[in-house]
């Protein structure tokens, strides 16, 4: 216990200051009120689906959850279930295996909800899908061919701080 | 290793690695597996190809201490049927059922000849990686269309599109007082990759563990027939993130094996240094992540600190935070100077300082040490029978590393000592861990010692010879990842197979998990940490 103790008390904290919300990522127009918002601005609850990255994304979405970025010290937490979920985060290409487990994870998550697209294949297929956002005999490509998506995050991977300032334009109303 | 078979003349490949090639009728494929099983060998990988009008082919990867043997087995275009090897190697099974949904090579007598990794993006009777597969006319179920523009309007709840059981697979029931079935997946509970696990247990305990993988399946080897060998180098990057610098390499050493020629001397040195950084960035990862599944947030806090010490410095030397895009084939796009350098060294005195205090907490904390022991068990046994390989091998004393046996350059002028214990429980894979990851930082001071600054331009490799067939094999943090490259007649690519370690170790999951309780799977799974992309492809 005294050498976890100085070892906290040695680290000190990391946490730097997040970024702000950036409109450019949007791309529904916000739906929610101020005051959902509001609310879900203090306590966001994310349900993570891979729909069939790489694992990239997924690695820089764990990194949300390190000291640096601190992701909960913002009231956002990821949750086990949709059913419990204000905001999908979702990587892609969607695999046609993912289709149909995207749109019943969609279907789970309760209104009011949001979904962010993480990284260059939830963007537009990237890599896997030919001529740029089409669609092979096994992905679907981008996230918004399944489900409506209101915020995009480009990147292979994003870093955190990207995928920080989706999450949080997502919440953010047009100033 | 040269095989002894009266049907069998093998070749010397150009490989960095000690390889053999040779054509076998599919009559002899079952005795020489058997030969080489009974003198130690195993199986590394097992894919088919559409070499059309002359055939289809079977490419069988089969490894020993001497070498590697890649025997290629030509079948008929009319009836492509090989005879079953996985009573030989339990490996080849579920390869062999991909081999027949994506080529519609057939396994005879094969004990399991259920559907892998296609559910229901394609029929049954089409074959994707077929020449002349064509994708619209496969779908077999007209909701699976892709939904036009993806607007709002259009998007449908699974009833109202009429999506029911898109994917009836029989999964094997255990039956009995008391039994019932805990189905997990494909979506996860935390951040993880999507894949089904069917779990059958009495109260908490597993009686048994059935996987269904095959969900993030996204065409990757059908796509790279239509890419140039420098767009494959960036897709290989990609087959699973967490491997990037293992698959670049291997993909890189398969393309200069066939046009034969060797990367300056300073790129594979930068290779290796990168390789090595990638492993210790994903043991510093899951040995938080160890922690965090036995109730210890200390270990997740301090461990994901130093792992994003390690990338950011990856990002601030190398340009990109998991290495992605820096090995390409013929030598790598990256440099470092004295002022990187002293960078890293810091870095890796850094992480033996810190490492060090966290193993000793680990070691000495009751909680972990009661949840990791004993946990998660694989005897060396069965690792050895059913072909546990890489880190989670180790862990089981399966002493095999390609650093080690066959030691390319640069690692013929490192010395690797490879990490193993015998106990192939959770507690002895976090050991083999915290090996590993101190000899990667000794090998990476070594390297750095090694490694001499020039501004020379990259002299990259353009274009492939026609007709070729190479391979590349690289330890990744996992395991051996291999990556093959057949070229046709114009240098282009016309099948490119990538191959995790994982196919070899998500059976033995299934294993591990066996009279252990439910709640101690994650804690299992994380200490293996599969590639799901990586197998699915």
């Amino acid at each position: 216990m005294y050498q976890m103790l100085k070892q906290i008390i040695k680290t000190g904290i990391r946490t730097e200051t997040p970024p702000h919300a950036d409109e450019a990522m949007r791309l529904l127009e916000q739906r929610l009120q101020q005051e959902i918002l509001a609310a879900f601005g203090g306590a966001l609850s994310i349900r993570q689906v891979d729909a069939g990255s790489c694992n990239g994304c997924e690695l820089e979405i764990h990194a949300l959850n390190n000291a640096y970025y601190n992701i909960e010290g913002l009231g956002i937490k990821f949750v086990a279930s949709p059913r419990h979920a204000d905001l999908l985060l979702v990587t892609g290409p969607v695999s046609r295996h993912m289709e149909v487990a995207l749109k019943r994870t969609y279907d789970a998550t309760p209104e009011p909800k949001l979904v962010v697209a993480i990284g260059d294949c939830g963007c537009d297929g990237g890599i896997f899908s030919p001529d740029g956002g089409g669609e092979n005999y096994a992905t679907c490509g981008k996230v918004a061919n399944v489900i409506p998506v209101d915020v995009a995050v480009s990147g292979c991977p994003p870093t955190p701080a990207a995928i920080l300032q989706g999450i949080l334009t997502a919440v953010s109303a047009k100033r | 290793m040269p095989i002894k078979h009266p049907n069998l003349k093998l070749n010397r490949m150009t490989d960095a690695i000690p390889a053999w090639v040779g054509e076998i009728a599919p009559d002899d494929l079952h005795d020489i597996c058997q030969q080489v099983r009974e003198g130690g060998g195993r199986l590394v990988a097992l894919w088919g190809s559409d070499a059309r009008p002359r055939g289809f082919m079977l490419h069988v990867v089969l490894i020993n201490e001497t070498g590697m043997v890649c025997l290629n087995v030509s079948l008929s275009v009319d009836q492509p049927a090989y005879p079953d090897i996985s009573q030989i190697f339990p490996a080849a099974s579920r390869m062999q059922r991909a081999a027949y949904d994506l080529l519609g090579l057939c396994a005879q007598d094969a004990p399991d000849q259920r559907k892998w990794v296609r559910h229901a993006a394609w029929s049954e009777g089409s074959f994707p990686l077929r020449k002349d597969f064509d994708a619209a006319a496969s779908r077999s179920n007209p909701h699976l269309n892709p939904l036009p523009g993806g607007e709002e309007a259009n998007v449908r709840s699974p009833a109202e599109s009429g999506i029911q059981t898109l994917d009836d697979y029989p999964f094997v029931q255990v039956e009995g007082q008391g039994v019932h079935e805990i189905p997990v997946g494909p979506v996860h509970a935390g951040i993880i990759e999507p894949g089904h696990f069917r779990f059958s247990v009495i109260g908490e305990r597993v009686l048994r563990l059935e996987e269904r993988l095959g969900y993030t399946h996204k065409g990757i080897e059908k796509r790279f027939e239509s890419m140039s060998l420098q767009q494959g180098a960036t897709l290989a990057g990609r087959i699973s993130g967490d491997s990037a610098v293992a698959y670049a390499w291997a993909y890189a050493m398969a393309a200069e094996s066939i046009a034969n020629v060797t990367p300056p001397g300073r790129a594979l040195w930068l290779r290796a240094l990168l390789l090595e950084r990638e492993r210790v960035a994903n043991h510093l990862g899951d040995l938080g992540y160890l922690g965090n599944d036995v109730a210890l947030a200390f270990g997740f806090a301090q461990f994901w600190i130093l792992k994003e010490q390690v990338l950011r410095n990856n990002a601030a030397l190398f340009g990109h935070r998991y290495l992605m895009d820096r090995i390409v084939p013929g030598g790598v796009t990256v440099n470092l100077d004295a002022d990187g350098k002293r960078i890293i060294e810091q870095e890796c005195d850094m992480l033996e300082r810190e490492v060090n205090i966290l193993r000793g907490i680990y070691e000495e904390h009751a909680g972990v040490q009661d949840r990791f022991i004993g946990t998660g068990r694989i005897e060396p046994k069965l690792a050895a029978q059913l072909g546990l390989c890489g880190m989670a091998g180790r862990a089981s004393a399966q002493a095999w590393d390609a650093r080690v046996q066959f030691a390319t350059a640069p690692y013929d002028k490192l010395d690797v000592r490879m990490a193993t214990y015998r106990n192939g429980d959770v507690a002895a894979r976090v050991i083999v861990r915290f090996d590993e990851l101190f000899e990667s930082l000794r090998l990476q001071r070594e390297i750095l010692t090694n490694l001499i600054y020039e501004k020379e331009s990259p002299t990259l490799l353009e274009k492939l010879p026609a007709n070729g067939f190479g391979i590349g094999m690289v330890e990744g943090w996992r395991g051996e990842v291999l990556v093959a490259i057949h070229s046709d007649a114009a240098g282009k690519l016309t099948r490119v197979h990538p191959h995790d370690p994982s196919w070899q170790n998500w059976p033995l999951l299934e294993h591990a998990i066996l009279d252990n309780i439910v709640p101690d799977f994650p804690l299992i799974n994380k200490s293996f940490n599969l590639s799901y992309t990586g197998q699915d492809l």
